[in-house]
């Protein structure tokens, strides 16, 4: 074990920083460090939040880890912010909202940046949260804006994922349809003392009740609907449990709503204990966190590989001239990787 | 991907910090986008933080530049704090401490002494500061 991963289990700020930041450069070691650090996590619960620029987030999370101190748990935050294509530049203004927990060591906050370079952002996110969860964070918030895919994998490594919407936002409701409102478990109204935070929430509520075509009357949900996915996995008592997204109105800025929002999490993570489906969920998310390493780690291999054969552009060039085409190249690169498992497998 | 490669690549960190009762914040925003065009990360700090705010920032962020503006005059009472603070979570070794404002020349010196790597004035240009960055970035 290095001294750095000692040094984070001992509970040293500077280090859990140190290694944050080489989990996002991919430094040299960061896998070791990430490796040692597993069997330390499984004790904090994740929270995503997301929600369109501006409605809020880093407000609420500001007041949530606050809520959470007050009651005597210790928070770390990892705020994600965009890059710019073109430098590679940011500014990761997130923090500018962090005042309630002005410094407050036990609330551990970090900005990590979109590097479009390194890709895997999602892997990095995963990586840092591991690092929070060694040691020792009771919760741990992951906030990032709620566009595209990328952002919704990231999400989607939370226990329960937060959803703002601002109000008077028809549009943007009707934006949130495509990908974020399958994936929220608790939506927030952030902004309700302002005009149209009532219609907002009635939007929202309808949107919900035609989510997944999961029965609108169940809390409980009669579950003789045979096609449905969780009464199917559902075993023992015959009774499969849905869960309703709350609808939850804050008004972040002046606290507000805060605990409601609070209770809110507290209550699907019941559900998830409940139900059984915080292990099936903590499954598949290692399931796709192997996977997605296995995907990264062929393709480096294999990019190291071409390299040695000369570059893409070789390729490229037979494939241009008709002398070969993308198949036959493909089936060529693997030829020896396959050769070699095969060898393996019949030994 | 090799080691060197690695290093040339690795994004350089930046904290803004407004510190004390200074409400001018017109320079650390152009710097802080200055920054951000120069290819850096910039952590913006928003106005009126206190020292322990600074430290707790620099730590948690884990960047390379401490960057401190600071035009109400109270540097000598605001920077040793920080310093100090840095010193106390094992943050300062490896940062490069700048500050930026009025700070007069007899105070500068002793500023140098306590660890500030370098302090940039009215008239200094933006090459000038990201160059120093770029020179005198921390190994890491």
């Amino acid at each position: 074990m290095s001294d750095l991963v000692a040094d984070l289990l001992a509970g040293k700020h500077s280090a859990l920083a140190r290694v944050i930041t080489k989990i996002e450069n991919r430094s040299p070691g960061y896998r070791e460090i990430v490796s040692d650090l597993h069997e330390h996590t499984g004790s904090a619960d994740v929270i995503g939040v997301t929600g369109s620029p501006g409605a809020g987030k880093s407000t609420l999370v500001d007041k949530v880890a606050a809520a959470y101190r007050d009651r005597g748990l210790t928070v770390g935050v990892i705020a994600i912010d965009p890059s710019s294509p073109f430098s590679g530049g940011a500014v990761l203004g997130d923090r500018v909202r962090m005042a309630s927990n002005a410094g407050d060591m036990d609330v551990f906050f970090r900005s990590m940046s979109a590097r479009g370079s390194l890709g895997g952002l999602s892997t990095a996110t995963t990586d840092a949260v591991t690092a929070l969860d060694a040691f020792g964070k009771d919760k741990i918030i992951v906030e990032t804006v709620g566009a595209g895919q990328n952002e919704v994998d990231i999400v989607r490594t939370a226990d329960t994922v937060a959803v703002l919407v601002p109000p008077g936002s028809g549009d943007d409701v009707q934006m949130l349809k495509a990908g974020i409102l399958e994936i929220g478990d608790v939506f927030v109204v952030n902004k309700a003392d302002l005009d149209g935070a009532d219609r907002t929430v009635q939007q929202l509520r309808e949107m919900l009740q035609g989510r997944d075509g999961r029965p609108d009357t169940g809390h409980h949900g009669a579950t003789d609907l045979g096609g449905d996915a969780t009464a199917l996995e559902a075993n023992g008592d015959g009774e499969a449990e849905t869960w309703d997204p709350p609808i939850v109105e804050t008004v972040a800025n002046r606290s507000e709503g805060v605990d409601a929002f609070i209770d809110a999490i507290a209550d699907h993570g019941d559900f998830l204990d409940r139900t059984g489906r915080r292990e099936r969920q903590t499954r598949e998310r290692y399931a796709s966190e192997i996977r997605t390493l296995l995907r990264e780690d062929a393709n480096d291999l294999l990019a190291d590989e071409l390299a040695r054969r000369g570059g893409i552009e070789r390729y490229v060039d037979d494939v241009m001239e008709r002398h070969t085409d993308p198949y036959t190249v493909v089936d060529e690169v693997l030829e020896p990787l396959r050769e070699c498992v095969d060898e393996r497998n019949d030994g | 991907m090799s080691v060197e490669q690695e290093q040339a690549e690795r994004t350089i960190r930046c904290l803004v910090a407004k510190v004390g009762l200074d409400g001018h914040d017109r320079g650390a925003h152009v710097i802080a986008r200055a920054l951000r065009d120069a290819g850096f990360e910039v952590i913006y700090s928003g106005l009126h933080r206190a020292p322990e705010e600074v430290v707790q920032a620099a730590v948690q962020e884990d960047v390379d530049v401490v960057g401190i503006s600071i035009l109400s005059g109270a540097h000598n009472t605001l920077v040793p704090k920080i310093l100090d603070g840095l010193k106390e979570y094992d943050a300062f070794d490896d940062r490069l401490i700048l500050v930026g404002g009025i700070v007069p020349d007899d105070d500068k010196d002793e500023l140098r002494d306590l660890g500030v790597d370098e302090i940039f004035g009215p008239g200094a240009s933006m090459e000038e500061m990201i160059d120093f960055i770029h020179d005198n970035a921390p190994e890491r």
